[in-house]
């Protein structure tokens, strides 16, 4: 019998995942990453990982889980997929545990659960504040078994360019430039999953690593892989400001009872502690008495924007809140959140054991992302799939707290044996693909790199990706309004126009990373363009979708799942009806239990 | 350049593995909260020297920019540790950045650190697990295993240790620290505990824990403030254990 051939594209959990699925299955994987897998960005989740095993006696199930999830995401993601996701949830919180994760742990040895923001359940398993990191290495250290026993053969410094595609429509392999030599290659496949992660960096600065572009899920959209639900990405209400990055403080610091407030008198001058009790304004607790701090993380972004810039009670007129966690005791501090505590005195010389944070939202996480149909992380073509924090699936119009790392590893999962059965049931493998096919795309990505680098244009393109993540943080985060996303669209378009006039200040061959930030630069810009234009043709608010003109949810209308496709080198927005076919869409609100 | 504060940045430039080295000084604007980071980024912006001569920006690795990841170690002011978490104001000017100088250089600030994932591989780090499929929990773990073994699971296998190292030199293959490191992590695991003395075998051959002088710089140098010598200690005894047993048996 023919032996199929996967290729994965992307390191963090969902790929790492994918990868082990596949080659547990006696396939072999071939792994793509820009980075050394083990620096993906995955560990950079702090906080937890969700699963209802009631292990603390609250009543707690899979379905409370399943509801929470939806009603989270104001109904828009489709529901028998994210069922099957909690109803796994457990049993990967157990194969974590046998791979040896360092979880926190009860006196007795077993897992410890702390609560997350949208839940009144302790569902969420940690290890310490670094979670992510912690998950990650375990996924990594199980591939590397397989890397030992041959099964995986890693690419660790190769950038994604495009798919090959071939005439019937059908993915036969990818194009990879090799960041060192910067050689442009193709690689058969019969099957290919992505999961390249989520799309930080069109925003300019958020909690996203550098590497988070969406330049893959971009490119495969020109190539016809349609894009679903751009306009959702979750500001996440408590990072610490920064120029290079916005540092996200886990929700975990307020899942282990850290308070966010401000000074109820905007002229206060007094040092935060010696602020009596009756002077602060703990504006969460007061305005969400059933949640408190732990609403959902685009409730609390809302508020703390309401907080700044309608009440104008930001710390010393400063687009700053305070997050408090000096009343809780050190030990339990150093103990559960360390991680997190540790960044902000290192990055900003205080301790916040002793002195309450100054935090502000930032862009975190992508909900929307590449479409996949609703049973196996297959996209609109043939022998693509997608898993992780690049596809749409999971989270809806807003992601629970500590969701991402339990979608990531359940989609890889899926998306492991879907694209092996796939490449299994093929007639012909990739093999038999034209050369030709390699070969014109292999043409077509040496072009575009040998125009980069010899055109002579007047552009930076870090000036140009610093614009860009200005206007798309100006108004395309938290508060939507038609006019200025129609201007923003024109903005980006001007961008788009300049971006061909880039002057690559390197033009060597050996591991330039002008040129591959150019080539990302580009892809980013059109993704910017699908997140804009999701954003304007939606009038209605949903999750963290904020329309102050049109301030209701809309489902009569807008129930519904946005697809961007690329029709004729523009984007066309599409949209599909969501599968609610198990819970009632409801009225969502955090002031009062659901 | 007269206008507001500067920061002065000597970088260390080497266009490949093959190419002559040459040092070029940077002035850029200053700003609060600045690190080694957002200096390279300005130069990548605007990548002419001090003295006005246009050059190219700098080649490096970052990627999470908060001391996670373990992408961005290089030498700065001499000393091995995270461009992200350097920040300009408690630096002495000029700044002197410089590739670290154990692992092959790639490019200017870029080095390859594959033999530390190599080292991983050797020394099997990793839980053998019988697969994904559900088989149940994990086992049982007291919080004072996890206490210890949780700090040890932080290594971003950044590779500071190595180059503190005065055992890691162009004569040795010493995997250093940080792998060491883990085999005590995974020994300690109830279920990693099965594996441990192939752990301790292929941590005592050529390269390995005795190759380790006790000079003591990994713990200073380890950002994440992992007891290395205390794992090289305990590994130590159980591989002398081992042996041990060995030559009785």
């Amino acid at each position: 019998m023919r032996q199929p051939k996967i290729i994965v594209v992307g390191g963090g959990l969902a790929g790492l995942m994918a990868t082990i699925r596949v080659a547990e299955s006696g396939v072999p994987v071939d792994l793509f990453s820009i980075v050394p897998v083990k620096r993906s960005h995955s560990v950079c989740a702090q906080g937890g990982i969700n699963a209802a095993k009631n292990q603390k006696g609250e009543g707690d199930t899979t379905a409370k889980h399943f509801d929470d999830t939806i009603y989270g995401g104001d109904f828009l993601a489709n529901q028998p997929l994210v069922k099957r996701m909690c109803e796994a949830a457990p049993g990967i919180i157990d194969l974590l545990d046998r791979m040896g994760v360092m979880f926190n742990r009860t006196p007795e040895g077993l897992l410890d659960y702390r609560r997350f923001g949208g839940t009144l359940y302790h569902r969420t398993a940690f290890a310490g504040a670094t979670t992510g990191q912690q998950l990650l290495y375990a996924l990594d250290e199980q591939v590397r078994r397989h890397e030992a026993e041959g099964k995986v053969h890693k690419f660790e410094s190769s950038m994604f360019l495009s798919a090959v595609i071939d005439d019937c429509g059908v993915c036969r392999g990818i194009c990879a430039m090799d960041l060192r030599t910067m050689e442009v290659k193709t690689y058969a496949a019969d099957a290919v999953i992505f999961a390249t992660g989520g799309i930080g960096a069109i925003f300019g600065r958020s909690t996203n690593s550098v590497v988070c572009t969406g330049s893959a899920q971009s490119a495969l959209l020109q190539q016809g892989v349609d894009y679903a639900n751009g306009e959702f990405i979750q500001v996440h209400p408590t990072a610490i400001p920064g120029e290079d990055k916005l540092r996200l403080m886990s929700e975990s610091a307020r899942g282990e009872g850290g308070r966010v407030w401000v000074p109820r008198n905007p002229a206060e001058k007094r040092a935060p502690r010696s602020i009596p009790e009756g002077e602060r304004f703990y504006f969460l607790e007061e305005w969400y008495p059933k949640y408190g701090n732990l609403v959902p993380r685009d409730i609390a972004t809302r508020a703390i924007h309401r907080i700044v810039y309608q009440e104008k009670l930001g710390i010393d007129g400063q687009a700053a809140v305070y997050l408090d966690v000096t009343h809780i005791p050190r030990e339990t501090l150093d103990r559960k959140l360390e991680g997190i505590l540790e960044i902000y005195e290192k990055f900003l010389g205080v301790d916040p054991r002793e002195e309450p944070m100054k935090v502000f939202p930032a862009m975190h996480y992508t909900m929307g992302g590449v479409w996949v149909n609703g049973e196996d992380q297959a996209t609109n073509v043939p022998g693509i799939y997608a898993a992780g924090e690049c596809e749409y699936q999971y989270h809806g119009a807003n992601r629970l707290g500590a969701n991402s790392l339990v979608s990531c590893i359940f989609g890889g999962g899926l998306a492991g044996p879907a694209a092996v059965k796939y490449a299994k049931s093929l007639e012909k493998g990739a093999e038999a693909a034209a050369s030709t096919v390699f070969d014109r795309e292999k043409k077509r990505q040496e072009e575009k790199n040998q125009a980069l680098l010899s055109q002579d244009g007047t552009e930076n393109p870090m000036t140009i990706w610093r614009e860009l993540g200005d206007i798309m943080t100006e108004h395309v985060t938290v508060t939507r309004i038609n006019k200025n996303l129609e201007k923003a669209d024109a903005q980006i378009r001007v961008l788009q126009e300049r971006a061909k006039k880039m002057n690559l200040s390197d033009r060597t061959r050996w591991s330039n990373q002008t040129l591959n930030f150019a080539r990302e630069l580009e892809n980013m810009i059109i993704l910017a363009r699908v997140v804009t234009l999701g954003a304007l043709a939606r009038n209605e608010s949903r999750g963290a979708h904020y329309k102050p003109d049109f301030p209701e949810r809309d489902d009569a209308n807008w129930l519904k799942t946005t697809r961007a496709k690329w029709v004729n080198s523009e984007i066309r927005l599409s949209y599909e009806p969501v599968d609610i076919s198990q819970i009632t869409p409801r009225p969502r609100r955090y002031d009062a239990a659901k | 350049m007269g206008d507001g504060k500067q920061v002065i940045v000597k970088v260390k430039r080497q266009a490949g593995p093959k190419q002559p080295a040459r040092w070029e000084e940077f002035s850029l604007k200053w700003r609060p909260s600045m690190n080694v980071i957002i200096c390279l980024r300005d130069i990548a912006e605007s990548p002419v020297t001090r003295d006005g001569k246009k050059t190219t920006p700098i080649t490096y690795d970052s990627n999470c920019l908060e001391e996670i990841c373990g992408s961005c170690a290089m030498l700065i002011n001499g000393k091995a540790r995270m461009a992200c978490s350097a920040l300009v104001d408690q630096l002495d000017q000029p700044i002197r950045i410089e590739p670290m100088s154990k692992f092959p250089l790639v490019r200017d600030l870029a080095v390859d650190r594959q033999f530390m994932f190599e080292s991983l591989k050797r020394v099997k780090a990793w839980i053998p697990i019988d697969g994904t499929y559900d088989l149940g929990e994990g086992p049982r773990v007291s919080p004072e295993i996890q206490e210890q073994g949780y700090p040890l699971s932080n290594c971003i296998s950044c590779g500071n240790c190595l180059e503190v190292c005065p055992q890691v030199n162009e004569h040795s293959q010493f995997v250093g620290a940080a792998i060491i490191s883990q085999v005590r992590l995974f020994n300690m695991h109830p279920t990693g505990a099965m594996n441990k003395s192939e752990r301790l075998a292929a941590i005592m051959g050529p390269g390995g824990i005795q190759d380790c002088a006790n000079a003591q710089n990994c713990v200073h140098a380890c950002p994440k403030n992992i007891p290395l010598t205390e794992s090289i200690a305990a590994v130590n005894r159980d591989a002398w254990k081992q042996a041990l047993l060995g030559w009785l048996g």
